[in-house]
């Protein structure tokens, strides 16, 4: 058994439909654990931008509840939200970059947010920019960068903050796969190094491949499915199951 | 290949509470708006029509006061004898009676060529005939404003003395004026809060459009973490930034109208328009137009941004 302060995200019996729609998730029950590198992969349209959403606390469920880091985000008063909003880095699927600021700006936007003395702001931006090959683009907006620019500007303001989860919505999709394996061995040492749950959405079979101990869920027609009908492998820090989940192929 | 740059914890990894978010953190989270769009400009069209429209009614007020102050102590007694010869001795006994009451200060009588004179226009030249009987006119100046049963006391004993003596206090046959200029103040009481109303119907409508036109920007900033008080300050600066801009001009521009009528009411020479004349406290009233102007940007912005994130989770 595992106690509530293991647990870093619990979903039990959530539902989310948009209006009058049929819900495109359902009955999703499942707990992340700290520390651990999970892929979420599906076909497309299977939920799992809807399913993200969810986790990075940009959408309310139509039902069921949802805990993360302990508390029950479904009664959680909206002003207490940043707090746990802050926890969370995010690669959004489309970037979702503020187009008026830099990109030193935006990778700087959490760190600055959240309140961070600026001289330490400077320097760390500074450094991860240089990490993911930007340095020469700092002062560029992103209306004047590539697709690959962007979205490594997006992870580098996602992991800036150090959060205690990371989410990426299919964050190598624009990048050569050269910087695509960077980019995961980032995650991974944030996993590795910080202690940082990692929940990396993909179609990329591939990229499954290359975290040996990450745990998979698999989203089919909005249910997490479970293809050996058990609680097969679990995850690496406390050994507890995780309903839906399995052991990446290595 | 480099090592992996994992950034020093923030503070928001060291522990609930989070530190205060810093001001410096939101200047930069909306792109800055320039005095390009009309709302400023609409800002200082309204604020000069509030300007135009207090002047006028401070102005209307001093006259009131002013033209009150001036005859409030004075009457006029007018002796109704056709015969001029009995004329003389009425208008004596008159004065022998004013003379005596604790209420008057000084008397004049005033002259049959002075009366001519006044009546010329009217009557023409006709006016200093002896045909026409033009009553005596005694100017009165008051001890103190009287009230209306001192002057009906006045009026008795000069009846006694004279039957034909009528007493016309000035406050009273002024007193429809005085209520035009007092409908004409609250009409302008009326203008302002309209004014007032459509100022914050502006703000609010530009504030609406400005958060619509980022709600991409602040949910992105929220979902990093940025707090409603943070992006509140935000649009609130840019609302009182813009408020700012259209007082000033505002102001300016309605003071200079102001500047000009009053120039204009002055070149009349007339003793009652003089009497709206400024003082510096009606200037600094004006002054603080604009000061409220800001203030209620400030407000309005506030509350229509705060309500608009309300909607969203």
């Amino acid at each position: 058994m595992t106690n509530r302060a293991d647990e870093i995200v619990k979903f039990d019996n959530v539902g989310l439909r948009y209006g009058t729609d049929p819900e495109i998730l359902r009955d999703l029950s499942f707990t992340l654990f700290p520390g651990s590198f999970y892929f979420l992969t599906g076909a497309s349209g299977a939920g799992k931008t809807s399913l993200l959403k969810l986790l990075y606390l940009a959408q309310k469920p139509s039902r069921g509840a949802i805990r993360l880091f302990g508390k029950d985000m479904i009664t959680l008063p909206r002003e207490r939200l940043p707090d746990y909003r802050r926890r969370l880095g995010v690669v959004f699927q489309d970037f979702r970059l503020v187009d008026h600021l830099s990109a030193f700006d935006n990778v700087a936007l959490p760190l600055r947010l959240s309140g961070t003395d600026e001289g330490k702001v400077v320097k760390a931006v500074s450094d991860m920019l240089e990490w993911v090959g930007l340095s020469h683009r700092a002062e560029a907006k992103p209306a004047t960068m590539s697709g690959g620019e962007q979205q490594r500007v997006a992870i580098a303001r996602a992991v800036i903050a150090r959060p205690r989860m990371l989410i990426a919505d299919e964050p190598t999709g624009n990048v050569d796969p050269e910087m695509a394996l960077k980019l995961l061995r980032l995650f991974e040492a944030l996993n590795n190094r910080v202690g940082t749950t990692v929940v990396v959405a993909t179609h990329d079979v591939h990229l499954l491949k290359k975290v040996p101990d990450s745990l998979i869920m698999r989203l089919n027609k909005g249910r997490l499915s479970d293809p050996t009908g058990a609680l097969r492998f679990p995850p690496r820090p406390g050994g507890s199951s995780s309903a839906g989940s399995e052991r990446s192929p290595a | 290949m480099n090592e992996v740059p994992i950034p020093d914890a923030p503070p928001a990894m060291k522990g609930s509470p989070l530190p205060k978010p810093r001001k410096v953190a939101a200047a930069d989270l909306l792109p800055k708006a320039r005095f390009g769009g009309p709302i400023p400009w609409v800002i200082a069209i309204l604020i000069a029509l509030v300007v135009i429209a207090a002047a006028g009614g401070l102005a209307l007020r001093n006259l009131a006061e002013t033209a009150r102050a001036d005859i409030s102590n004075a009457v006029a007694i007018q002796v109704l004898e056709p015969n001029p010869e009995l004329r003389g001795e009425r208008v004596e006994s008159i004065v022998a009676v004013l003379e005596r009451d604790e209420l008057v200060r000084t008397l004049r009588v005033v002259p049959e060529d002075e009366l001519s004179q006044l009546l010329e226009p009217w009557l023409g030249a006709g006016a200093a005939s002896e045909d026409i009987p033009i009553p005596a006119l005694i100017d009165v100046e008051l001890s103190r404003p009287a009230s209306p049963e001192e002057i009906a006391r006045l009026q008795d004993a000069l009846s006694a003395a004279v039957p034909n003596a009528r007493v016309d206090a000035q406050s009273a046959w002024l007193a429809p004026v005085y209520g035009a200029l007092a409908a004409l103040q609250y009409l302008a009481l009326g203008l302002i809060a309209l004014l007032a109303l459509a100022t914050a119907a502006a703000v609010w409508l530009a504030a609406r459009s400005a958060f619509a036109t980022h709600r991409e920007t602040v949910e992105i900033v929220h979902l990093l973490g940025g707090t409603d008080a943070q992006i509140l300050r935000v649009f609130q600066r840019a609302a009182v930034r813009d408020a700012a801009f259209g007082g000033i001009v505002g102001l300016s521009l309605g003071s200079l109208a102001v500047w000009l009528l009053g120039q204009q009411f002055a070149a009349l020479d007339s003793g009652l328009v003089s009497g709206g004349g400024f003082g510096w406290v009606d200037w600094a009233i004006l002054l603080f137009i604009p000061v409220v102007g800001v203030l209620l940007a400030f407000v309005t912005g506030r509350m229509t941004i705060a309500f608009a994130l309300r909607s969203m989770f």
